[in-house]
This record gives structure tokens, C-alpha cells and sequence, in this order.
């Protein structure tokens, strides 16, 4: 059968498309299909966007992705994609891909930091990069060397610059666009378990009668879950509920039984209502009813409280930039708040258990973990306030909606949860994680499913759902974080330094015990002059930072040298010195986790376009640049640092290495690594590219000037079974590096071949398994995290000493955590709330999706959507142009009255992807003070006309 | 910017076209002969009326499109420059009756302006300023009519099982002139069919579902009212529906023909043709 290649094409998508839907395909049709695919090579991997965590096939032909489709096996989305998930390979062919390094210089080829960009070769922009990196470490020592890192690296890309940042650097300024995301989950999850990661998985979806959706609006944001979620609710309408709790109506509402409208930050007030309701109608805490699992409470819970005036995570009186006076009067207004603030009437019932009344000026502290024991009537005494009066007063967030009405939906909210025999999950995102008190308020809704034994069994819990795609996998799990080590592992604590130093086969004493840069530190030391090297990895650190003025003016007026490796331009590689082509998501071996702790593997794919390489090769070709000898000396204190750094030369030689032996020896191309082969033999590597490995046709001249020829041997093998081995045998047991290649992803721990679903519960997980027969208690449960395992006690309001520590062997903890006021609040000037977020056609800042032209078209700019009759009150048209100014800035962006989002008066959402409407110049970098996200749901703005 | 520029450029050299075009008179449509006669393919703005009657009706002024090209919410956000406007003036090879209003959703959509400016300023009486007011004698953007947006279901991916909804995230009257069918997969076991379903009591055929489609060929598209409605007629009422009666009031009985009954007599009948 004779066909063009236009047929070609159709056929093949017809018979996919057909086969997706179980259509039976015509003979002659499936015929000509296998003919055009006949050269075809269909492979696995995983979506390149959100948490969610998608399964793919991809189809290469001639060198390039030619089509993509959901992966029929994959068991999160059965064949599936949201209409992104379609443009994986799409995103990768955009006109204007980095192809080659680009140098800012002036007309004598100088680096000129005033000078326009032009092409360098990869060896002169590593000559760069050194040059700038020594002397930033002469400047500054360690801290002074900074890395924007990702959720979105691969598992190896990851552990690479994370090895040599903290191995060869001894800098723990290295710090992921996840903690914009995650960090309040997992601080969460760090207070609540003593382990990171959500307990369920997706299949409680399938399995509960209830999903209660907070600050999340899943349907755009986690489309193929939603899927499911829209699903179960269709399986039974009458018996599953489904409640939408957030601060603007958007499409999460649309199934909703209940909507429930909230002021910002009134999240922690009706968390504490429906956990004062379990607790007031339960017989211990004075009321009727049998709610509490008194037995579940007893063996596994104990309660706690911690200090409430910690702040906003704002920068603090006596900073640098502070001093020298960079910010201005109004922001000031703002962040006087860091220090002392006046305790509001909305908030002075709720602080009352903690010792606060109307008027008290509050003296904060910096941000602390710190917490202790509480009894169960300090707990109780703690939630007195949240009367149904109270809490309806100051949640409800539609000042045209009828409180009674909203009293009954809060009462139907509590039934639900309450209800017996009915199985609930929680899901949030951003809502409960960007937000000033973002740690508390996830510990809150633990409290609630802990109280009814609704936590770690199969159809009910609190599930903290992912933004990134390996948030999990890879910011947490490797631990690109400033503070922390993989699998859980701490900077601060020296035995787990003592255990990543023996496996990176480093002297001890290497690693440098603070790690304090987080990523909203790392921009504020740049302003500060302590930071003077950066580089931007898989991220866009300068479009997705609020108070963004600031880091971008630091970034172009200081003297400091900024470098961005991304796949395309971006406003992060606009705002640098340099830029590095970046191989993108298939153009090399990698693994994301998602966030159901699933690991999934895909191979290199096809060859990176131009001269790109990825970012593992950039810093493994970073380490060959620095020996012993320069970095492994004794560094003075510096930044967060008070305590010098051992030199650990001598101990370096003892260990058989040189002063000149290079970073790459130790840290990449070391023995071990040299162990994994790369072997065409092998079934893994079979026919596919390894350009780390062997380098490729393209012939592209490396970081010496010479060709590339490979590393000789399997760097991602290597560096995903040196990291994974870090978690095996403590909870984070990950399978082996080939098994992912034969399946479409495991939920860790992997113990004996097998993935778990439920952890903590001893019928699910053998870790928890193990530790009741351990402990002998017969629990249904053990919540064997292992951070803060002995706790001091006390009362709301402090810790008394002379009671000592308590040990909390396998238990878990509910907190007392009050409401209160964000630092920036609608007030007459700035009389509007301004909500950010994403849009379902658009990944993050758009420096992928913006480049394809039907999600483009579909959404081809950010805008103010707003209520009509505040539109009306200002004078604004719809689709006219407003200005949305904050005390940090404005954008212009066009009124949207109707549409997807529909939020009550008084309050704006605007998307973020869009960087003509950069609207990150107009939030405040506030944060959680505890896990130091940063809170992008809420802050004052006034909305005028153009 | 330079392609809003020549936009602009291009926009007043149409107009003047069609302008030179109607006073130089007949002589010079000859070399247009197709486009003489309307397409029935084209989308006219808010408040056209009957296709038919507009073609009499507008005077080729350009004042609908001058009003649309030059409205405040098509301003350029960064240059302050106007951008493309929604309506066209046909010209030569646009295949539209040369120096009428259209627009192509594909192109840009009409974006529903709250004050329709296209309309009042229309001095012939083809846009009607009453269509597309409401009760209280204002504007009323929603009542448009200007198409109705049509569903192609095999090439639509919602119907494949993919959540798109594209269309009605786009759709300004979202909830009400799209609205979401939701129905199980039964192939994956856990996801959902979510179904755009186009309700032509409400949708004002704006376009922006289409210009928003992420297919390569819209899989929804705006289609001219006598196009895209069939007519159930009188003879099918809705017996539950007592409103139904409402749109069969002009009903009236009328002899019928067939080819069977064509004689027109009983007699011819029975004396036609034999019966072995």
C-alpha cells in the first residue's frame, strides 16, 4: 500500500487515538499504520509538568520526538494527559531553544556586565564561571556561592549539584523554586510524622465517599486527578461529597455539594472550628458523643504547641539592605511588622489561649521549629475560641453571602469529616503552602483526620498534593535544599553530615553544618553583597520571586555574576551574565517522583538541539574546575555562618587524594562510578543515546575545547544508586536503578520488590509493621519518623523546663495552632486582596508552554480577574486595562469579570505565567517563617484605571 | 510595533477601498462577481439582522469596525498602540460581499464589550441597537446572536477522554453557554469524560471557544445562526413541556402532498394503473 507521509501521519494518530478508546481499528487501516510506524520507537517516560505525575509514550523518528501520548500502562492516568501533557515533545522545539552559551560582553570580547549577549564556546563560559565562582568564594567563602535549584531537575541532576555545592562548595546556599511550593508541607510532615511525604496515594481517590479540596483548585492545576476525582463523584453522587474550600470561585467549585468562600488565611480559624467541634461534642472534652478514636489518639498521638510570634519571614531590622535603606517608606510599613506587631480584634480571640489580647504589641522572634508537649486540655483550651460565631465572622469570605447560610455550610463541613464510617481525604496545594503560617495550618488538618482515625488507611487522610513534577523526587527526596541531606538527612545534625561524608568518600568535617540560605535568602544576601555568585538551574528565579524589584536590580547593579542554564529565554536568563544551553526533558536520562512517592525513569530519548548539554555534564564539567586545594581549606565565618570551617586538606591526603586532585575525581568520575558500564549489551541501554556517556554526533565541543567524547561510563546509573542508597533500609527504600525501566513507577519504600500505599499503617508498610512488633503496643499504626523524637514539656505558651523531655517513640503529634492576620492586609489605600496562582494551559512562568502555539492561543495572556461590581465601583470595563499596584509595585493587565474565575469582591486573582504581566513585582516576599515559603496568595493591592 | 502599524494601514486602506468602491458604483464590483452574492458563511457583528436584510441594509460605512478597531480594550498593553480589531471590511478575495462587517474567530474573536460600541454608531439600521438591548433599554452584550458555536465530536479530544475543556475555561458566559457532560471512562476505570455541550439559548457566538481551541483545526466553531440550527417544526411538540406551546403557536393545518398523494384526488388514485 502506497502512502504519502502526510497519510502516514494520520493513519498513526488515527489507530493511537482509536486504540486509546478501545475502538477496534479497520483492518486496512491498522495495516498502513504499522507501516508508517515501522521506523518509529515508542518508549517511556514521565510528563514533564506538574506533581501529578503522569505516564507517557513518546515516538522517535529521525533524531526528534514526532509524537506523544499518555501511557495506556501507566496506572496514575491510564493512557491520559491533560492537554499539556500533549505538548512534551512540543515544548521542546520552540524557534528560539538556547542553542549555545551566551557571554555578556562588551566590543573587545571582555565580560562586560553592561554588555549585550554574544555566543561563547562552552570552555570560555567555564572560564567564566570559575573565574566568577573563585571569587565570590575569596569574597564571601561558601556562602558566597549560590545555587537557584529545582523541582523540576531530574533525581541525578539533582544529586549532582547538590554533591558538589555541599561536597566540593561546602555551601549549602543551594536552594529550590520547591520551597516556593512544598517547603510548608514539609515542614508539615516534619512536625506531624518526622518524615517527609504524604502517607496515601492516589488510590484513596477511588476509595473515599468524601474529597474535601483546600485552597487547591485541582481542576486546572492537576487535571488528570480531578479526572478521577469527578469520576468517583459520578460513581455514586448521592453517597460522595465533594466540598471546595477556597478564596475565589474557580472550577474546583464546579462539582462541589458545598462551597465554602473563605477571607485569606481564615483557613487556620476553620481547620481549628471543625477540630473544636470533634473535640467539644466528643465525652472527654465535655460533650455527648463518642467522635474521638480515643484508642488510635492514645497509642499514636501526643499534642503539642509551639511559640506564636514568630514573624512573617520577612527580612529583619539590621540587615544590610535594610540599613543602607533600599527599601522604601511604604514597604517599610510592611516589614516593621517583622519585629513587633499590634494584635488585631479579628485575630485577639484566637491569640487569647496563647496570651494575647486586642492591642498587645507582639514582640516577634526570627522564625523558630521549637515546640513541646502540650495535654489534651491545653489542646482543648486552644481551641475554645472558634466558636461558630467567631469562626463564621471571620472566615467568610463573600461579603455579599448571607452568614446564616455560611454558618450551615461550616456545620456541614463538620458533619462530614465527623460522620462515621464516612472515609474523607483532604487535598491542598498552594492555598495551605503559600501562606504566612503555611507549617501551621498543614499540621491542622493532620489534627482533624488524626482525632477521627481518618489518617493512613485506605480512602481517608490529609493529602498534600505536589506542584512540580519531582518536588518529591527530587528537591525532597535528594534533599536540594539548604538544610538539608538525602532521604531526610539534616545539615545541622553531624551524624547524618558524618554519613553523607563517608559515602561521598569525603574527609570528615568537610560539610558545612549551617544551612540557612534559603531561596528567598539567597536573593536577599545578593542584595546584600554577601552572595556574588549564582546560578539559576531548571528554574525561573527571577520571574517567580515576589518583591522581584529588588533581586532583579541586585542581579544587574551589583557587583556579582549571575548565571541561568534553561532551555529557553527566559527573564532569569535576561536577568543574567551568562546563559547556558540546557538540554531539555527527553534529551537526556533522568527520573522524577511524584507526589504519591512514585519514582519513574525514562531514557534519553533523542539528542539535545544545538550545542545544548544538560545539567548534569554542566556540573560534573563545573567540579573538574576546582581541587582540593581551593575549596577544601579552612573558610573563615561568613553570612549565617559564625564558626570557621576546618581546613580538611591533610585528612583529604590521608584519604589518597591529592591537593590538585580535582573535585570530578572525588565527587563524579571516582572508582565507583566508574564501576557502572555503559554496555550495549544491556537491555536499559540498548540502542540508546548516552550523552554523558558517549558523547554524540554531534561532535560538541566541551568545557576544554576539545571534543566531547563521554565520560566512559554510566553517570545516571551511578548517581541515582549512590543517592538511592541512602535511603534504603530507613523508610526511603527505592527499587534499582533498571527495575524503573521495566515498570511504569513504584511508591517508595520498595521493600522486598513491592511499592507501598499507605505508610504508617502496619497492614500496608513493613516499616510499620516492624516497629509495632517491636514495640509490642499492637497499634494499627506507627508513625516512625524519626526527627524531634524527645520533646520538652509545657503549657500554650511555653515549655517548662523542669519537666524535662518526654520521648515519643512511633507517635505523631497534633498541634495547637491558632489564627492570625498576615502581615499585609486590604487596609483604605491598597483596599483589595491580590491572589496569584497558574492557569491549566500554562506551566509555571510559560518559558515552555508560551512557546507552543495552541496553548498559546488558548490563553495568550495573563489577566485581573475581579468581580463585576468592583470592576463597576472603579470604573474599570471589561477587557480594558488596570493597573494592580501594590507598596512594592505595578503591572498592567486587562479586567476579567467573567469566565473561569470569579472571585467576591474584594479580591483579585492574577496568573503568573505571563512575563508582560510580571506580577511577582507586585507581591511581598513574606513568608512562613518556619518552612520560609513564601506566601503568593495574598497581599494588598489597589486596582486603578489606565 | 510594527505589525499593529500595518494593521492600522491596512485597516484604513479597506475602508477605503470599500468606500472608493461605493462611489465609483458598479462598474468595478464586476471583478468581484462571486463576492457579490453574501457567503453564507459569514459572521456578522452583535446585532446584524437577517442576513438577507443586513446585505440590503448596510451602507458600507465602516463605522462598526472603526468603532471596534479604535475601542479602549484594544489597546495594546505595552505599546498603547491599537491592536487588530474583531470586525473586517470585506475586501477583494476576503470572498465576503466587499465592504461589509465580518470577523473570523480563528483571527480574533469578538470579545464581548459590555458597551458594544459597534453598535450604536451603526447609522443604517443593519446592527440593531434593540436586539441587543434588554428591558430596561440597555446594552446587553449577551443577547447577541452573532453564530452559534458548534461541536465536532470526533475531532473534539474531550470526546476521546482527554480533559480539555479549552473552550469553556474560554467561554465568557461560562456555565451557561458551555456547560460540562460528565460521564465515566469506563476504559480507564477512573477518569471522566468531560464533555463541552454548546447551549444555543445563551451562546452569543463570540468565537472566543474557538479561537481558544487547542486542536490544530478547531474542533469548535462558530457557525452563522440559519447554519448551524435545524427546526424540530410544529408537528413535533414537547407533551411535558407546556411552554413548547408557545413555539407552535403559528401552527396551522395545511394540505399535504406526497409523491404518493401527488394526483391530489382520491378518484385519480383509485383509477390510476392497475392493480395485476
Amino acid at each position: 500500500m502506497a502512502l504519502d507521509r502526510r497519510e502516514f501521519l494520520k493513519s498513526a494518530a488515527a489507530a493511537s487515538a482509536a486504540s486509546a478508546v478501545g475502538i477496534a481499528v479497520p483492518s486496512t487501516l491498522e495495516a498502513s499504520s504499522n507501516e508508517a510506524q515501522k521506523d518509529w520507537r515508542w518508549d517511556k517516560a514521565a510528563c514533564r509538568f506538574c506533581g501529578t505525575g503522569c505516564g507517557i509514550m513518546m515516538a522517535t523518528k529521525g533524531g526528534k520526538i514526532v509524537a506523544v501520548k499518555g501511557d495506556p500502562a501507566a496506572p496514575v492516568n491510564r493512557g491520559l494527559n491533560c492537554i499539556k501533557g500533549y505538548f512534551n515533545a512540543k515544548i521542546m522545539y520552540g524557534a528560539d531553544r538556547l542553542k549555545q552559551p551566551l557571554l555578556r560582553m562588551n566590543d573587545k570580547g571582555e565580560f562586560d556586565k553592561k554588555g549585550n549577549f554574544k555566543p561563547v564556546s562552552w570552555q570560555r563560559a567555564f572560564d567564566e564561571m570559575e573565574k566568577h565562582a573563585k571569587k565570590a568564594l575569596k569574597a564571601s567563602g561558601p556562602e558566597g556561592v549560590a545555587v537557584f535549584a529545582s523541582g523540576q531537575y531530574t533525581v541525578m541532576e539533582g544529586y549532582a549539584a547538590q554533591k558538589m555545592m555541599k561536597a566540593g562548595f561546602r555551601s549549602n546556599a543551594i536552594d529550590p523554586n520547591a520551597r516556593h511550593c512544598m517547603a510548608s508541607a514539609v515542614v508539615g510532615f516534619y512536625q506531624t510524622f518526622g518524615i517527609d511525604e504524604p502517607s496515601g496515594c492516589y488510590d484513596d481517590i477511588e476509595l473515599t465517599d468524601t474529597v474535601i479540596s483546600w485552597g487547591s483548585n485541582m481542576a486546572e492545576m492537576h487535571p488528570i486527578l480531578w479526572s478521577r476525582v469527578t469520576d468517583r463523584k459520578l460513581s455514586d453522587p448521592d453517597r460522595v461529597k465533594v466540598v471546595s474550600i477556597q478564596t475565589y470561585t474557580h472550577r474546583t467549585s464546579d462539582i462541589a455539594d458545598i462551597e465554602i468562600l473563605f477571607s485569606p488565611n481564615t483557613d487556620l480559624a476553620l481547620w481549628n472550628y471543625v477540630a473544636r467541634e470533634i473535640v467539644m461534642r466528643d465525652k472527654k472534652g465535655g460533650g455527648k458523643e463518642d467522635i474521638i478514636d480515643w484508642d488510635f489518639v492514645n497509642q499514636n498521638m501526643i499534642f503539642a504547641a509551639g511559640p506564636v510570634n514568630i514573624g512573617y519571614g520577612m527580612r529583619r531590622a539590621g540587615e544590610k539592605s535594610l540599613k543602607e535603606g533600599k527599601y522604601n517608606a511604604k514597604e517599610m510599613e510592611i516589614i516593621n511588622k517583622e519585629m513587633k506587631k499590634v494584635v488585631s480584634a479579628k485575630e485577639a480571640p484566637a491569640l487569647a489561649p496563647f496570651g494575647y489580647k486586642e492591642g498587645d504589641v507582639m514582640e516577634n522572634t526570627a522564625g523558630t521549629l521549637k515546640h513541646w508537649h502540650i495535654s489534651f486540655e491545653d489542646y482543648k483550651k486552644s481551641l475554645e475560641p472558634y466558636t461558630l460565631d467567631y469562626t463564621a465572622k471571620i472566615v467568610k469570605g463573600d461579603p455579599d453571602e448571607d452568614i446564616e447560610a455560611f454558618k450551615k455550610k461550616l456545620q456541614a463541613l463538620a458533619e462530614l469529616y465527623i460522620e462515621k464510617g464516612r472515609k474523607v481525604v483532604s487535598f491542598w496545594t498552594m492555598g495551605m503552602n503559600q501562606h504566612t503560617r503555611g507549617t501551621w495550618v498543614n499540621t491542622l488538618s493532620y489534627n482533624v483526620h488524626f482525632m477521627l482515625n481518618k489518617q493512613a488507611v485506605p480512602g481517608s487522610g490529609a493529602f498534600s498534593l505536589t506542584g512540580q513534577p519531582s518536588a518529591c523526587g527530587t528537591a525532597r527526596e535528594v534533599g536540594t535544599f539548604t538544610h538539608r541531606l538525602p532521604a531526610d538527612m539534616m545539615v545541622k545534625n553531624p551524624k547524618h553530615r558524618a554519613i553523607t561524608e563517608k559515602k561521598w568518600m569525603i574527609p570528615q568535617g568537610t560539610l558545612n553544618g549551617v544551612g540557612k540560605q534559603h531561596i528567598m535568602k539567597i536573593h536577599r544576601d545578593i542584595e546584600d553583597g554577601l552572595v556574588k555568585f549564582a546560578w539559576v538551574n531548571v528554574c525561573n528565579a527571577y520571574q517567580d520571586s515576589a518583591s522581584a524589584t529588588h533581586w532583579i536590580k541586585a542581579a544587574r547593579e551589583m557587583d556579582n555574576f549571575i548565571v541561568t542554564s534553561d532551555g529557553y529565554p527566559g527573564i532569569s536568563a535576561k536577568v543574567s551574565d551568562l546563559v547556558l544551553p540546557s538540554a531539555m526533558i527527553y534529551e537526556k536520562w533522568g527520573a522524577y517522583g511524584n507526589a504519591e512517592r512514585r519514582t519513574q525513569h525514562w531514557r534519553q530519548q533523542v539528542l539535545p538541539v544545538g550545542d545544548a548539554m544538560s545539567d548534569t555534564w554542566q556540573w560534573v564539567e563545573f567540579s573538574k574546575r576546582f581541587t582540593v586545594k581551593d575549596l577544601w581549606g579552612e573558610q573563615a565565618p561568613s553570612g549565617p555562618r559564625k564558626k570557621a570551617l576546618p581546613s580538611v586538606i591533610e585528612e583529604a591526603k590521608k584519604m589518597g587524594y591529592s591537593e590538585d586532585t580535582t573535585m570530578f575525581d572525588i565527587l563524579f568520575g571516582n572508582e565507583i562510578a566508574r564501576s557502572y558500564k555503559l554496555d550495549q549489551n544491556d537491555p536499559i541501554q540498548k540502542g540508546y543515546d548516552n550523552t554523558e556517556g558517549y558523547g554524540d554526533s554531534r561532535k560538541v565541543i566541551g568545557s576544554d575545547g576539545k571534543e566531547f567524547k563521554g565520560y566512559g561510563f554510566f553517570i545516571h546509573k551511578y548517581l541515582f544508586e549512590e543517592y538511592a542508597a541512602f535511603g534504603r533500609g530507613h523508610g526511603h527504600d527505592l527499587a534499582p536503578f533498571d527495575m524503573y525501566h521495566k515498570v511504569r513507577g513504584l511508591k517508595w519504600p520498595v521493600v522486598d520488590g513491592k511499592e507501598t500505599q499507605w505508610r504508617f499503617n502496619v497492614k500496608y508498610d513493613p516499616y510499620a509493621a516492624k516497629a509495632v512488633k517491636d514495640s509490642g503496643n499492637g497499634s494499627s499504626h506507627a508513625f516512625y519518623g524519626k526527627l524531634a523524637k524527645k520533646l520538652l514539656q509545657g503549657s500554650l505558651t511555653a515549655p517548662d523546663k523542669k519537666l524535662g523531655k518526654k520521648a515519643l517513640p512511633n507517635k505523631a503529634k497534633i498541634f495547637a495552632r491558632p489564627y492570625m492576620d498576615p502581615p499585609e492586609m486590604p487596609d483604605t489605600e491598597y483596599d483589595t486582596w491580590l491572589c496569584t496562582g497558574r492557569v491549566l494551559e500554562h506551566w509555571h512562568s510559560g518559558t515552555m508552554t508560551m512557546r507552543v502555539p495552541e496553548l498559546f492561543r488558548a490563553v495568550p495572556e495573563a489577566l485581573c480577574y475581579m468581580h463585576p461590581k468592583d470592576a463597576k465601583a472603579k470604573g474599570l470595563k471589561q477587557g480594558g486595562l488596570c493597573w494592580i499596584e501594590s507598596r512594592r509595585g505595578k503591572v498592567k493587565a486587562r479586567v476579567e469579570t467573567r469566565g473561569r474565575n470569579r472571585p467576591a469582591r474584594g479580591l483579585v486573582f492574577v496568573p503568573w505565567f505571563d512575563e508582560k504581566v510580571f506580577i511577582n513585582k507586585v507581591c511581598l516576599d513574606a513568608t512562613c517563617p518556619m518552612s520560609k515559603q513564601t506566601d503568593y496568595k495574598k497581599c494588598a493591592v489597589k486596582i486603578t484605571k489606565v | 510595533m510594527a505589525t499593529s502599524d500595518n494593521n492600522r494601514r491596512k485597516f484604513i486602506a479597506t475602508t477605503l477601498q470599500s468606500v472608493g468602491l461605493t462611489a465609483l458604483g458598479g462598474l468595478l464590483w464586476s471583478g468581484y462577481s462571486d463576492e457579490v452574492k453574501a457567503s453564507a458563511l459569514v459572521l456578522r457583528p452583535p446585532g446584524a439582522i437577517k442576513e438577507e436584510d443586513f446585505l440590503k441594509a448596510c451602507i458600507k460605512c465602516g463605522l462598526c469596525a472603526e468603532a471596534c478597531q479604535n475601542r479602549e480594550t484594544n489597546i495594546d498593553r505595552h505599546t498603547g498602540l491599537s491592536k487588530a480589531g474583531t470586525l473586517q471590511m470585506a475586501k477583494g478575495g476576503d470572498h465576503q460581499l466587499i465592504g461589509t462587517p465580518f470577523f473570523v474567530p480563528t483571527e480574533v474573536p469578538c470579545y464581548m464589550c459590555e458597551d458594544i460600541p459597534c453598535v450604536p454608531v451603526c447609522p443604517s439600521g443593519a446592527l440593531d441597537q434593540l436586539s441587543v438591548s434588554n428591558e430596561a433599554g440597555e446594552l446587553d452584550i449577551n443577547k447577541s446572536r452573532m453564530g452559534l458555536a458548534v461541536v465536532h465530536k470526533e475531532s473534539c479530544i474531550a470526546f476521546w477522554g482527554i480533559q480539555c475543556d479549552a473552550c469553556y475555561r474560554a467561554c465568557p458566559l461560562l456555565g451557561e453557554a458551555i456547560t460540562i457532560e460528565m460521564h465515566r471512562n469506563e476504559r480507564t476505570g477512573k477518569h471522566t469524560f468531560m464533555l463541552p455541550i454548546v447551549h444555543d439559548t445563551v451562546c452569543t457566538g463570540c468565537g472566543l471557544c474557538e479561537a481558544a481551541c487547542v486542536t490544530e483545526k478547531p474542533a469548535i466553531f462558530v457557525l452563522p445562526n440559519e447554519i448551524a440550527k435545524g427546526v424540530a417544526g410544529d408537528h413535533y411538540v414537547k407533551g411535558w413541556d407546556k411552554a413548547d406551546e408557545a413555539r407552535i403557536e403559528n401552527a396551522k393545518a395545511e394540505e399535504t402532498v406526497t409523491e404518493l398523494s401527488k394526483e391530489g384526488t382520491a378518484a385519480g388514485y383509485l383509477n390510476s394503473g392497475d392493480l395485476y
